[in-house]
């Protein structure tokens, strides 16, 4: 891939483009370049997700900085022949991009202006050969380790990323340094760093999209925490559903080590660190990280109680560093560029930012990557494209099904996770469920329990008994039976299992019921 | 019908070696396991392998029971699972799967007589941008429509 | 010992750094309700959520049982909100199953019955029509143990004990969630599966979700029955616990009551399985003596724990080899009972009902083994665990207390107290010893009582002097620690001449079949009686009990004799556990 080519064009090809047809869009293009002869000057490379939605099939044409759209291999030929050959961008095909040009908005929580959407986590995700290593290098790919390992102490790296603010981005938020410093400070070995992949959260595929995009920012990532904490084994535990990521992380995995920057003696400094993937079998809860151990160790994936936590006894009883996909993602850009630096995008609380899914009723449905802070409502009508034809804007459900309705009346709250517990929701996975005018809540309340019920491990009584029981009163709701004494029920029974249960599934449902019914009364009676 | 037969044991035997259960692999070789024997653990297969890894058999048995992916009864050669989480929910994956029910006359949790089709429901698949969506075997498939399932579910073989 | 100062309900109390909330709350006096927890096992896996307490400054409400203290932490383990929160946990638990205590075999004995009489739950907001009762009944298939899945609170002790205590794993939790419920490895029926019948997870359990399958029913048929003739044998275990089930403190010596019980209620003739623990140490030890003079299979191992026979038979039947050809006393005393006594006093044997006594779920198991026929018959009919004949003693309204002490009937009923210890780890081994000792050397012990091979401790060796040649023992009680020793045999590296193994830990006297509850300060108090009793009794020697003398003289002849092989000694075979595979 050393080969200098005239133009390069990228096909958006994560498994959402994939679905709506990528490949047969790369092979007529490749096709089309091969019959006019053309194919020692274009490239045609598949990258991870370009940063739109619902547009289709996008490719990316450079140095031109053109992108298609809605593009199929029909389509594809035309612009083989009008653009590539005969240097005509075909304007009909072209989607403007209020996402990729200049423009900033204004933020109200700091006033301070800023690129609409900046690129931390997401950075090479559509710009890259996400099979390739060498583009991943030449992305300034690994410099991160190689700046951590030669310049830095394990001491130093705690520091910037305890600096820098990070917090776990896997929904529960703790700060990432402090969770570093734990596990560093425990003088036991061996230690493991092990990367929760097992991303069940519905409405979030964010980290499936890091995975299959930039898989090396991963690997990087784990290997800058496996020495700041002086682990020598690491461990991706990707949920079994996702094959697409198992593979392409595993080859990753494989071009890493044949480079070097995995296995022994890296870069010669003396720091071994080797990554396996290992998987899950189809169970939410096991995203809870004591859980995930339990089903690492070859158990049924019930949580443990804590203390002791993984720091301490983790993975067969050894210390253990659990972080999220995305949390690691952030670390080489933390350490290429600062603590400070990435102090500066987000806000004060809760700096950098935070890759948002959002889904439902809007025009425009995948991923964004935007500073924290930014609100609700401006993420619906910036980057969603406002409410589909004829409809207006109910409800949202924000960080997946764990977490609160947010109605109308409050949509204009800033999405940060100390501003929206204030309003009894939180962050967590960044998924944005938009629910219309045509939603009925009980509806989608009860599809929420539902869920619970079957993913409850069954360990601790007010889950096991408390996920069935909302569902039979819910279903009361829904078939209009439901009296007063029900609906208070449901609403007692949950914030008791958001008391006492063992870890966040059974505490959980109390968040949207709650404001479900604070927000929605009249639907429940 | 004995179905733990020799030829059968090797082959579990094969697998047994490429995986180390203490470096976290239990689950990967059970799925791999699975594989042989109709997508399935019969328990009777799952006493062999307790055997063969020094792991009690209500142990495994527990394990196998407790994830989704696993099943101790037979099942079809191409695994349907729907997705009904909420995302889905909300783009109308209850059609989808009364859709499937009648294309296949079977219900959830049931196999075509041919063998050929097992359909389940699942938790969220991760690819919620196009819900409502399902998976078939290590497929993905979104966008769902009724048109499309019947084209979908045509084309295996 | 670094020392942290903690308020607990108001109180400020010291404790030890790293002490659970919920011990803290016992020192200060408080005592946090639970349901999963079970100390014995240090087990505290915070899956029942009873325990909950409110700690200032922690979010929501923590389980007691897995916090440790902090210097400084406040506590109060009874405010509005804890009571409110363990309120609905265990209408929640209530509502999950069928807690219908009238038809409970633990009415009156259960921590969840407990529970609910302390937080007076007067109406359940659960109700029946909200929850789905999970209706998968029972599984009675076996003879000796119950399995009730509508009672099961899920709390775990059961798995923890199989798998810790016994190294059996028969069950473990299976399916998920709501669906979740303790499995026999997928077996339907228990029976069929690796469990070993020693009914320990009984003991651990709580409430009524395990129990002996009962077999009071079918005896009083039989005493009610003009044409049979129900005699009965009691165990050396149950004298020294009977009286737990009927108001008399720990460690009372009840024999005498215990026989006049049986006869009120209508045994014709009550035998003592004392006396056949004095005739299996005659076999064993001179099979002991035999295979060591004559290069037999050592070690050898005692063979009078059904639950430990079966469990040989299933995970190492390589050392088979190694055990005692004898039958346990219950067994040996049903064949003599209708072989060798029915012909005696003019009964046919084919009218006896023989019920027997025991701390033992697994001497129901044992009893059926096709085997067990020597006499021509079914050697032991029916047997009944102590709990059992307690309950029965209560309903026939017999005010126990007050009985006169009875003596058992000849000619089986005198024993020594090497028959006694019996119900005791170790106390195989002693008996034998002493015998031993006085045959091989032909002269009086120095000592009757061998106190190296008594104590708690799970595995222990002792080197027994036999006037000057040395000889290695071991016992172990709990199949965890068996495993021990038996994989040292496997090994090579065994020098022991002559191992006890039982089943239950503290022997018999912590049986299945025993008092609920049954812990470790309790089991030391009937331990304690035991050797009490032995001490008590004029004859402490098998070989020197009258009555067997008798019996040798009169029928077996000699220890080893073709007669006493035949009623007296068995054979075991192998039983790997065949999985169906039924598709």
């Amino acid at each position: 891939m050393s080969k200098l080519y005239r133009m390069n064009v990228l096909v958006s090809s994560d498994i959402t483009d994939l679905l709506q047809g990528a490949k047969e869009v790369k092979e007529e293009l490749e096709l089309e370049i091969n019959k006019l002869g053309l194919s020692d000057e274009i490239a045609v490379v598949e990258t991870g997700n370009l940063g739109f939605a619902n547009k289709g099939v996008v490719i990316y044409v450079l140095p031109d900085n053109v992108y298609y759209g809605f593009m199929t291999p029909e389509r594809a030929r035309i612009v083989v022949n009008e653009h590539f050959y005969k240097g005509r961008v075909v304007k009909d095909f072209v989607i403007s991009d209020t996402l990729k040009d200049n423009n900033k908005i204004e933020y109200a929580i700091n006033k301070t202006t800023l690129p609409k959407q900046k690129r931390v986590v997401l950075r090479g995700c559509g710009m890259l050969n996400p099979d390739d290593i060498e583009e991943y290098i030449a992305f300034d790919g690994y410099e991160a380790l190689v700046k951590a390992i030669t310049e830095y102490t394990p001491e130093d790296i705690i520091k910037i990323i305890k600096d820098s603010g990070l917090r776990g981005r896997g929904g529960a938020g703790f700060p990432t340094g402090m969770k570093w410093e734990f596990t560093a400070n425990v003088k036991k070995s061996p230690k493991y760093v092990v990367c929760n992949a097992d991303e069940g959260e519905p409405g979030t595929f964010k980290d499936r999209l890091i995975m299959e995009g930039n898989p090396h920012l991963i690997i990087e990532g784990m290997a800058i925490a496996a020495f700041a904490i002086g682990a020598e084994k690491g461990y991706v535990y990707i949920r079994g559903e996702y094959a697409q990521s198992i593979e392409k992380l595993q080859r990753a995995i494989d071009q890493a080590k044949m480079i070097g920057f995995l296995g022994n003696d890296i870069l010669g400094k003396g720091f071994n660190f080797d990554i396996e993937i290992v998987t899950g079998a189809g169970a939410y809860v096991c995203g809870e990280e004591t859980a995930l151990l339990n089903s690492m160790e070859g158990k049924r994936g019930n949580p443990r109680v804590k203390p002791p936590y993984p720091n301490t006894a983790g993975f067969n009883n050894q210390p253990t560093l659990v972080n999220n996909v995305e949390t690691l993602a952030n670390v080489p850009w933390i350490i290429n560029n600062g603590a400070d630096e990435y102090r500066k995008i987000g806000t004060e609380s809760t700096p950098g930012t935070k890759v948002f899914t959002l889904l439902g009723s809007v025009n425009n449905t995948g991923l964004i990557e935007v500073p924290m802070g930014i609100t609700l409502k401006e993420i619906i009508e910036i980057y969603g494209g406002g409410m589909k034809k004829g409809r207006t804007f109910k409800a949202a459900q924000t960080g997946g099904t764990s977490g609160g309705i947010i109605p109308r009346a409050l949509w204009e709250v800033p999405m940060e996770y100390d501003s929206l517990a204030k309003v009894g929701t939180a962050l967590g996975s960044g998924a944005l469920l938009i629910m219309d005018d045509t939603v009925e809540i009980p509806d989608m309340l009860l599809s929420m329990m539902k869920f619970f019920r079957h993913e409850s491990c069954g360990k601790c009584t007010p889950c096991r008994v408390g996920t069935d029981v909302l569902v039979r009163l819910l279903e009361k709701v829904v078939n209009k039976e439901a009296s007063k004494e029900d609906v208070d029920l449901l609403l007692s029974t949950s914030e008791v299992m958001n008391k006492t249960c063992l870890c966040a599934l059974g505490q959980s449902p109390y968040i949207p019921i709650n404001t479900s019914i604070k927000y929605f009364h009249h639907e429940f009676v | 019908m004995a179905i733990l037969t020799e030829e059968k044991k090797e082959q579990i035997d094969k697998i047994i070696e490429k995986y180390d259960i203490n470096d976290g692999a239990l689950l990967m070789l059970l799925k791999e396991v699975q594989e042989l024997f109709d997508n399935s653990l019969p328990v009777d297969v799952l006493d062999y392998i307790g055997h063969k890894l020094e792991r009690p058999l209500s142990q495994l048995y527990g394990v196998s029971t407790f994830y989704s992916m696993f099943s101790n009864k037979p099942r079809g050669k191409y695994i349907i699972r729907i997705c009904e989480s909420p995302p889905c929910h909300l783009m109308g994956s209850d059609s989808i799967i009364d859709c499937v029910k009648r294309e296949l006359g079977i219900d959830v949790g049931e196999t075509t007589k041919d063998g050929k089709f097992t359909l389940e429901t699942s938790s969220c698949l991760g690819i919620c941008a196009v819900a409502p969506a399902m998976m078939i075997n290590d497929q993905m498939y979104g966008n769902l429509t009724p048109d499309k399932i019947k084209q979908i579910l045509s084309s295996m073989h | 010992m670094e020392k942290v100062t903690i308020t607990i309900d108001g109180q400020k109390v010291e404790v030890p750094a790293g002490t659970r909330v919920l011990d803290a709350a016992a020192i200060a006096g408080i005592k946090i309700p639970t349901l999963c927890a079970y100390s014995a096992l240090d087990y505290y896996p915070g899956a029942c959520r009873v325990c909950i307490v409110q700690v200032e400054g922690m979010r929501g409400l923590q389980a007691s049982c897995a916090l440790p203290v902090r210097d400084g932490m406040v506590i109060s383990t009874r405010s509005k909100e804890v009571i409110e929160a363990r309120k609905t946990v265990i209408e929640l638990l209530l509502s999950s199953g069928v807690h219908d205590c009238n038809t409970c075999p633990r009415n009156n004995n259960c921590e969840l019955q407990t529970l609910a009489e302390m937080y007076n739950i007067r109406t359940n907001p659960y109700g029946n029509a909200l929850v789905n009762k999970r209706e998968k009944g029972k599984d009675d298939a076996g003879p000796a143990l119950v399995r009730d899945y509508d009672r099961c609170i899920l709390c775990g002790r059961c798995v923890q004990t199989c798998a810790v205590v016994q190294t059996v794993n028969a069950i473990d939790f299976a399916d998920r969630g709501y669906k979740a419920h303790i499995s026999a490895a997928g077996f339907p029926n228990i029976v069929d599966s690796y469990c070993i019948n020693c009914g320990q997870c009984i003991l651990a359990c709580p409430v009524g979700a395990l129990y002996e399958k009962e077999d009071v029913d079918n005896v009083i048929d039989a005493i009610n029955d003009p044409e049979k003739i129900v005699v009965v044998q009691t165990a050396p275990a149950t004298r020294i616990s009977l009286g737990e089930e009927l108001d008399m403190p720990y460690g009372s010596i009840v024999t005498g009551k215990m026989v006049a019980a049986l006869r009120r209620l209508g045994f014709k003739y009550v035998f003592d399985t004392d006396f056949s623990a004095d005739l299996t140490i005659i076999e064993e030890g001179h099979e002991l003596i035999h295979r060591i003079q004559n290069g037999g299979t050592l070690p050898m191992i005692t063979s009078c724990s059904p639950g430990w026979i079966r469990f040989c038979e299933t995970f190492y039947p390589d050392l088979l080899d190694h055990l005692s050809t004898c039958k346990s006393p219950q067994q040996m005393m049903g064949a003599v009972i209708k072989a060798y006594w029915a012909k005696k006093v003019g009964i046919d044997p084919s009218k006896i009902v023989s019920v027997s006594i025991m701390p033992c779920t697994a001497k129901k198991y044992e009893c059926q083994r096709p085997e067990m026929r020597s006499s021509g018959y079914q050697d032991v009919d029916y047997v009944l665990t102590t709990r059992e004949l307690g309950r029965w003693i209560r309903q026939a309204g017999i005010d126990f207390s007050k009985l006169p002490e009875e003596h058992y009937d000849d000619p089986l009923g005198e024993s020594s107290g090497a028959g006694v210890i019996f119900g005791a780890t170790g106390g195989v081994m002693e008996a034998a010893l002493r015998t031993v000792y006085e045959v091989i050397l032909n002269k009086p012990l120095p000592k009757i009582e061998f106190e190296s091979v008594r104590g708690e401790q799970g595995v222990r060796e002792a080197v027994i002097d036999l006037d000057g040649k040395e000889v290695k023992v071991a016992i172990a009680h709990g199949l965890g620690n068996a495993r021990k020793l038996l994989d040292k045999i496997r090994a090579g590296e065994c020098d022991y001449t002559f191992i006890e193994i039982m089943t239950c830990p503290g022997g018999c006297l912590g049986g299945g079949g025993q008092p609920i509850p049954t812990n470790t300060e309790i089991r030391a108090k009937r331990t304690e009686a035991i050797y009490r009793a032995d001490e008590g009794l004029p004859i402490r020697k098998s070989h020197e009990n009258p009555s067997i003398k008798k019996i040798y003289e009169d029928y077996f002849e000699k220890p080893l004799s073709e007669k006493s092989h035949h009623l007296l000694h068995t054979h075991y075979t192998p039983r790997p556990v065949i999985v169906p595979n039924d598709n």
